[in-house]
C-alpha cells in the first residue's frame, strides 16, 4: 500500500496533494476556519480508524461490481463492460481513490462491498486473515501462459487466491549522453561511468527523510539481506527476520559508503527522483514503469537494465509486484465474479484491452510477445520482473517498511550502519510481537 | 383560527397546523421504529435496538401529549449529546478492551468458514468442465443437479452430492455451444439462478473417488478437487484430511488461534475477542512511551504556543500598518497577504515540504546555504514553526482587521489629545482592547494547533527520527506520534488505537478545563 502510494507520489506529488485535498475536504474546512475541535485528537484518530466508511462508494446496483484504483479503474470499465454484454450481465467497475484496501475489508465484513477487487499481490495476506477474499482456481492452462513470476506472487500458504494480469518491478534507466555505460554490470561501474560523464548526480534513487525500502531493496538484497526467512514449504517466516542478520549490515555498510559517496542522498525524494533524470541532472534512474511516460516526454536517450549489484557481493533482487483479480468472501455475486476470473485466467484478451489505458508490463506471455514490438520498455520491465522476487504478501510486512526505510535513510545520512540496522530488526521484531 | 392574543399558560385550544406537524412528526418517528427494528434484530445490533425503542418511546411520551413542557425541551439536545458523544466514548473505551483489528474482525465461525473455503484445492491434472444445474425442486433450494460437459470429448455427465458421475444418454439432454440447456425431467437454472443458489452450490460436491469432487466453480464451470480441511464441532479442531494433523485452538500473545500440535499459529485468521487492559499495558510499556509522550507533550505546548504567538504578532502588525489610512493601495495590500489563506493548505504544506529540500530546496538554492532543514531536528521544529506562520498569520490578520474596525476610533483620538504619542496609543490603547475581543480566537486557534496534525504530518511526517528512534521524531506532536502508534506500525490495530484515543481524550480533556478556566479570567477582566 505504502509502496503504490510513492509511486504516485513519483507521478506528481501535486496530484497526492490534491487526492489528499479532495479526500479530506470536510477537515480542512472546520481546521482552516481556525475553530477550536475540542475532541480533536480522539476524533483524528477515530477518523481514520473508521476511514472505511468515508472513502467507500455505496455498491453499485450490477451483476458484477469490481472496486478498484482510478487508474486501474479508467482502463478496466471497457473491457468489464464488453464482458457484461457477451454474458448478459451488467458490470459495475466502481473508483475509491482513497485506501481501497480498508475500504474493501470494511465493507466486505458489512456486507455491502464489491463483488471483485482489482490490487497489488501484497495485499493477499491481510486480506485472508480477514476472511476477505475467497480462492480463485486457475485452469490448468493458465499455469503455462503466465509468467512464473505472476503465479508465484498470488499464491498464499500453497493456495492461489488471484488471477495475476501485469507486473511491476524496480529498474535501472540510463542517460546515454551522461553516461557511457548503458548497462553497468556493478554499482561501482556505475558510479565510475557517471562521475566520467560529468553528471551533477550520479544515480537518482528515492530515499527522503524517512527512507524509502521498496526502491533500495536491490542494493538491501544485493548486500545479503533478506526479509523474512522461509520454511521448509516455501512459505515466508515472520519469525525469521532478516534485518538486524549479517547479510543485512553488510548492506548498510555498502548503503553507507554510497551516502558518504554522495551517490545516494536524502534529498532525492519520490517527489524529485524522476524529474532530476530527464532534466538531464542525473546519469542513472531507479525506478519502475511508471517512470517510462515522464522519459520518453523528456525525450531522453535512454538505455533499461537489471539494476546491478555491489561487485563481488550477491545479484541485486528488486520486488516485483503483481496486479491481480480477487474474488470477495462477502459480495453479492461471487458466482459472477468467479466467472469473470476464470475469464481472465484463460485468455490475455480483456489484458489486453486494458493495456492501452494504463500501459502495465502484462504477465500473460502470449501478450507480452504481441506487444514487445510496440511497446519495448514496458515489456523488457516484464522481462526484467522475472529475476525479480514477488514482494512478501504476510500481513507481518507491515511492521517491515517503516523501521528498515528510516535504518537506511539514517544509515545515508552518516548513522553507523551496524548499530542502525540492528535497531531496525529489533523495532520490526517487537512490533510483529 | 389560531388567537392573535394568545394566553401564556395553559392553553387548551390546539391549532390544525399543529396537530398536523405532530402527527406526521410522531408518524415519521414510527416509520422509522418500524423500518429499522427488524434490520436490527436481523443484524442482532442489540443496544442500539434499545437506543432507538427507548428514544422512540421517550419522543411518543414526550410529544404525544401536552404534559412534561420542560421534556419537550430537554430531550432533543439529551439525544444528540448522547447518541453522538457519549456512545461513541463508550464504544471507543469497549473497543479499547478488545483485540479489534486485522485478523481478527470477526466471529470466530466467520474465521472457521474463511479456513475450510481457503483449503479447495484442484487434483493433478484436473478436469474443468462447462457447467450447467439442474434442478427437480426449488430453483434457489434445490437439490441440484450438475450437468457437465467434458470441452474435449463433448461428453455429457450428470451428478449430484450422493450420486457419482455418469455419463447421460444424448437423447436425454440438448448441448448447445458446449453446455447443456435442456435436460428430461430438470429445469436448468440461468446464470442469475445459479449466482442466487451459489452459497448452496459451493457446499455441493459430486464425488468421484474418497478423496475428490466436482465442485463449482463460476456460474458455468466445475473442476475437479478436494476440501483439505474440515471442522469438527464437537472437539473444537479443525483436521487436515492429507497429513491427519489436527489443529485446536490455542492462545499466543493475547489472541486465540487455531494451533498445530507444537503451539505454532497455523492459519492467519482469527476472531474478536476480549483482552482486557492490555492494549493500555501495551501502550504504557513499549519503548519508553512515558518519556516519549513527555517529550512530545513540551514540543507540542512550544509548537501551538509558537504557531499562536508569530501568527499573532505578524497578522497584528500588518493588521495596524494596513489599519493606517495614510497607505496608499491597502486593498491591494490586503488581498495580497490573503494568498497564503486562499491556497489550500494541503498543497502549500506539500509545497513547502519540498522548499526545505537540502540540496534542491527553494529556499538553500536562493539563499545559498547548504542547511538540513527537515534532516536536522531542531533546524525542523524552525522550518515547522516557519510554515505555520505561513499559514495562520492571514487568519490573525482578517481578524485584527475585523477587530479594529471595532474600536472606536475617538478613544484613540483621545489618547492622542491627552497628549499620548502614536506608539503609546498603539499599545496602551488600541492592544488591550483589541486583545479582551480577540483573546478567545487565541485561545481557540491555540486548541486548533494543538492537534495541528496535518501541519506536521504533511511538512515532515513527524521526522527527523535520529538512528534508533522510531516512536517519535523530532517534529512530533501528540496527535502525529499518537497517529504512527496507533496506525504506523503492523496494520489497522483498532483495539489499541482505541486505548490510544482513550489516554488523548484525557489529556486534551485537562487541557480543554485549563483553556476554560483562562477564559474565565478574560471574561472576568472584561
Amino acid at each position: 500500500m505504502q509502496i503504490r502510494r510513492q509511486s504516485f507520489l513519483a507521478l506528481g506529488g501535486l496530484a497526492a496533494g490534491t487526492t489528499l485535498l479532495a479526500a479530506c475536504g470536510g477537515e480542512e474546512a472546520g481546521g482552516g476556519a481556525g475553530g477550536a475541535s475540542d475532541a480533536g485528537g480522539a476524533s483524528d484518530a477515530g477518523g481514520a480508524a473508521e476511514g472505511g466508511e468515508e472513502g467507500a462508494p455505496a455498491r453499485a446496483d450490477a451483476d458484477l461490481v469490481i472496486w478498484t484504483d482510478a487508474e486501474k479503474a479508467a482502463s478496466l470499465e471497457e473491457p468489464a463492460a464488453a464482458w457484461g454484454e457477451a454474458n448478459g450481465l451488467t458490470v459495475a467497475v466502481q473508483t475509491v481513490a482513497e485506501d481501497l484496501q480498508g475500504n474493501f475489508i470494511t465493507a466486505n465484513q458489512a456486507g455491502n462491498g464489491p463483488d471483485m477487487i482489482v490490487a497489488a499481490h501484497d495485499w493477499i495476506g491481510n486480506m485472508v486473515q480477514n476472511g476477505s477474499i475467497s480462492p480463485v482456481q486457475l485452469p490448468g492452462s493458465a499455469a503455462d501462459s503466465l509468467a512464473p513470476i505472476g503465479l508465484e506472487a498470488v499464491t498464499y500458504n500453497g493456495q492461489t487466491y488471484g488471477v495475476p494480469y501485469a507486473v511491476e518491478t524496480l529498474v535501472l534507466f540510463a542517460n546515454n549522453a551522461l553516461t557511457d555505460v548503458p548497462e553497468p554490470a556493478t554499482v561501482e561501474e556505475m558510479v565510475a561511468a557517471a562521475e566520467a560523464g560529468g553528471a551533477e548526480n550520479p544515480l537518482s534513487l528515492p530515499v527522503g527523510e524517512q527512507g524509502d525500502a521498496y526502491h533500495m531493496e536491490p542494493f538491501y538484497t544485493s548486500g545479503g539481506g533478506y526479509l523474512f526467512g522461509k520454511d521448509s514449504e516455501g512459505n515466508f517466516d515472520p519469525s525469521d527476520v532478516g534485518v538486524g542478520q549479517e547479510g543485512s549490515i553488510t548492506a548498510a555498510e555498502k548503503i553507507a559508503e554510497l551516502g558518504e559517496a554522495g551517490v545516494l542522498s536524502t534529498s532525492i525524494t519520490g517527489d524529485n527522483a524522476i524529474s532530476l533524470f530527464t532534466d538531464g541532472k542525473a546519469a542513472y534512474l531507479v525506478s519502475g514503469p511508471w517512470a517510462i511516460e515522464n522519459i520518453r516526454t523528456a525525450e531522453l536517450d535512454f538505455s533499461m537494465s537489471a539494476i546491478p549489484g555491489f561487485e563481488g557481493l550477491d545479484p541485486a533482487v528488486p520486488f516485483a509486484g503483481v496486479n491481480a483479480f480477487y474474488v470477495a468472501a462477502g459480495g453479492k455475486n461471487p458466482a459472477f465474479a468467479q466467472q469473470f476470473a476464470t475469464a481472465v485466467a484463460s485468455s490475455p484478451d480483456i489484458a489486453e484491452q486494458m493495456f492501452p489505458k494504463n500501459e502495465l508490463p502484462p504477465v500473460n506471455l502470449a501478450l507480452q510477445e504481441k506487444l514487445a514490438g510496440e511497446f519495448p520498455e514496458v515489456i523488457k520491465i516484464a522481462e526484467l520482473a522475472e529475476s525479480a522476487e514477488a514482494m512478501p504478501a504476510i500481513p507481518e510486512m507491515a511492521a517491515i517498511w517503516q523501521p528498515l526505510g528510516q535504518a537506511e535513510a539514517n544509515i545515508v545520512g552518516g548513522a553507523d550502519p551496524e548499530d542502525t540496522m540492528v535497531s531496525a530488526g529489533e523495532e520490526i521484531t517487537s512490533q510483529i510481537g | 383560527m389560531s388567537s392573535t392574543h394568545a394566553p401564556a399558560h395553559r392553553d387548551r385550544t390546539t391549532t390544525i397546523g399543529a396537530v398536523l406537524v405532530r402527527v406526521l412528526f410522531l408518524g415519521a418517528v414510527l416509520a422509522v421504529v418500524a423500518f429499522t427494528v427488524p434490520l436490527m434484530i436481523q443484524l442482532q445490533q442489540w443496544m442500539w435496538l434499545a437506543v432507538t425503542v427507548l428514544s422512540a418511546v421517550a419522543i411518543f411520551v414526550l410529544y404525544s401529549t401536552k404534559r412534561f413542557v420542560p421534556g419537550k425541551y430537554l430531550f432533543p439536545g439529551t439525544f444528540f449529546l448522547v447518541v453522538f458523544l457519549i456512545t461513541p466514548i463508550i464504544l471507543t473505551v469497549g473497543y479499547s478492551l478488545t483485540n479489534f483489528g486485522d485478523g481478527t474482525r470477526g466471529t470466530k465461525e466467520q474465521a472457521i468458514d474463511s479456513i475450510i473455503a481457503n483449503s479447495v484445492q484442484q487434483t493433478e491434472d484436473s478436469t474443468w468442465y462447462n457447467m450447467a444445474v439442474g434442478t427437480k425442486g426449488d430453483p434457489v433450494e434445490g437439490p441440484f443437479t450438475l450437468f457437465l460437459v467434458d470441452p474435449e470429448t463433448g461428453t455429457v455427465h450428470r451428478g449430484d452430492e450422493t450420486t457419482s458421475l455418469e455419463e447421460v444418454p444424448a437423447d436425454e439432454v440438448t448441448v448447445t455451444s458446449g453446455f447443456v440447456t435442456e435436460a428430461e425431467g430438470y429445469t436448468i437454472l440461468d446464470a442469475r439462478q445459479v449466482n442466487a443458489a451459489y452459497d448452496a452450490l459451493q457446499q455441493l460436491a459430486v464425488p468421484i473417488s474418497d478423496t475428490s469432487a466436482v465442485r463449482v466453480q463460476g456460474a458455468n464451470q466445475a473442476f475437479e478437487g478436494t476440501t483439505v480441511l474440515s471442522y469438527d464441532e464437537a472437539t473444537d479442531t479443525i483436521t487436515d484430511s492429507r497429513t491427519g494433523e489436527e489443529y485446536t485452538v490455542g492462545k499466543i500473545g493475547d489472541t486465540k488461534y487455531f494451533v498445530n500440535s507444537s503451539g505454532e499459529r497455523a492459519f492467519g485468521q482469527s476472531w474478536l475477542q476480549n483482552v482486557g487492559l492490555n492494549n493500555y499495558e501495551r501502550l504504557f510499556t513499549n519503548g519508553n512511551i512515558a518519556g516519549q509522550f513527555a517529550a512530545a507533550f513540551v514540543w507540542t505546548l512550544v509548537f501551538a504556543l509558537g504557531s499562536v504567538l508569530a501568527t499573532f504578532v505578524v497578522g497584528f502588525a500588518l493588521a495596524l500598518i494596513l489599519n493606517d489610512p495614510r497607505m496608499r493601495g491597502r486593498r491591494l495590500y490586503r488581498s495580497i497577504l490573503l494568498m497564503p489563506y486562499a491556497v489550500p493548505g494541503f498543497i502549500s504544506l506539500l509545497v513547502w515540504s519540498n522548499f526545505y529540500n537540502r540540496d534542491f530546496g527553494l529556499i538553500n538554492e536562493t539563499l545559498g546555504l547548504h542547511l538540513d532543514w527537515l534532516g536536522d531536528p531542531t533546524l525542523a521544529k524552525a522550518a515547522v514553526l516557519l510554515t505555520n506562520l505561513w499559514m495562520g498569520f492571514p487568519y490573525m490578520f482578517i481578524v485584527s482587521t475585523g477587530a479594529l474596525q471595532a474600536i472606536p476610533s475617538d478613544m484613540t483620538e483621545a489618547a492622542r489629545m491627552d497628549g499620548a504619542s502614536r506608539l503609546q496609543t498603539t499599545v496602551k490603547v488600541v492592544t488591550p482592547l483589541l486583545l479582551v475581543a480577540v483573546a478567545p480566537l487565541l485561545v481557540a486557534s491555540f486548541a486548533f494547533n494543538f492537534n495541528n496534525f496535518n501541519a506536521i504530518q504533511l511538512l515532515t511526517e513527524g521526522g527527523p527520527f535520529l538512528a534508533g528512534e522510531y516512536t517519535r521524531g523530532g517534529t512530533d506532536i501528540l496527535i502525529s506520534m499518537i497517529y504512527r502508534i496507533a496506525f504506523g506500525g503492523s496494520g489497522a490495530d483498532f483495539g489499541f488505537a482505541s486505548a490510544v484515543s482513550v489516554v488523548l481524550f484525557a489529556l486534551t480533556g485537562v487541557l480543554a478545563a485549563i483553556q476554560f478556566r483562562f477564559t474565565n479570567i478574560l471574561e472576568d477582566v472584561n
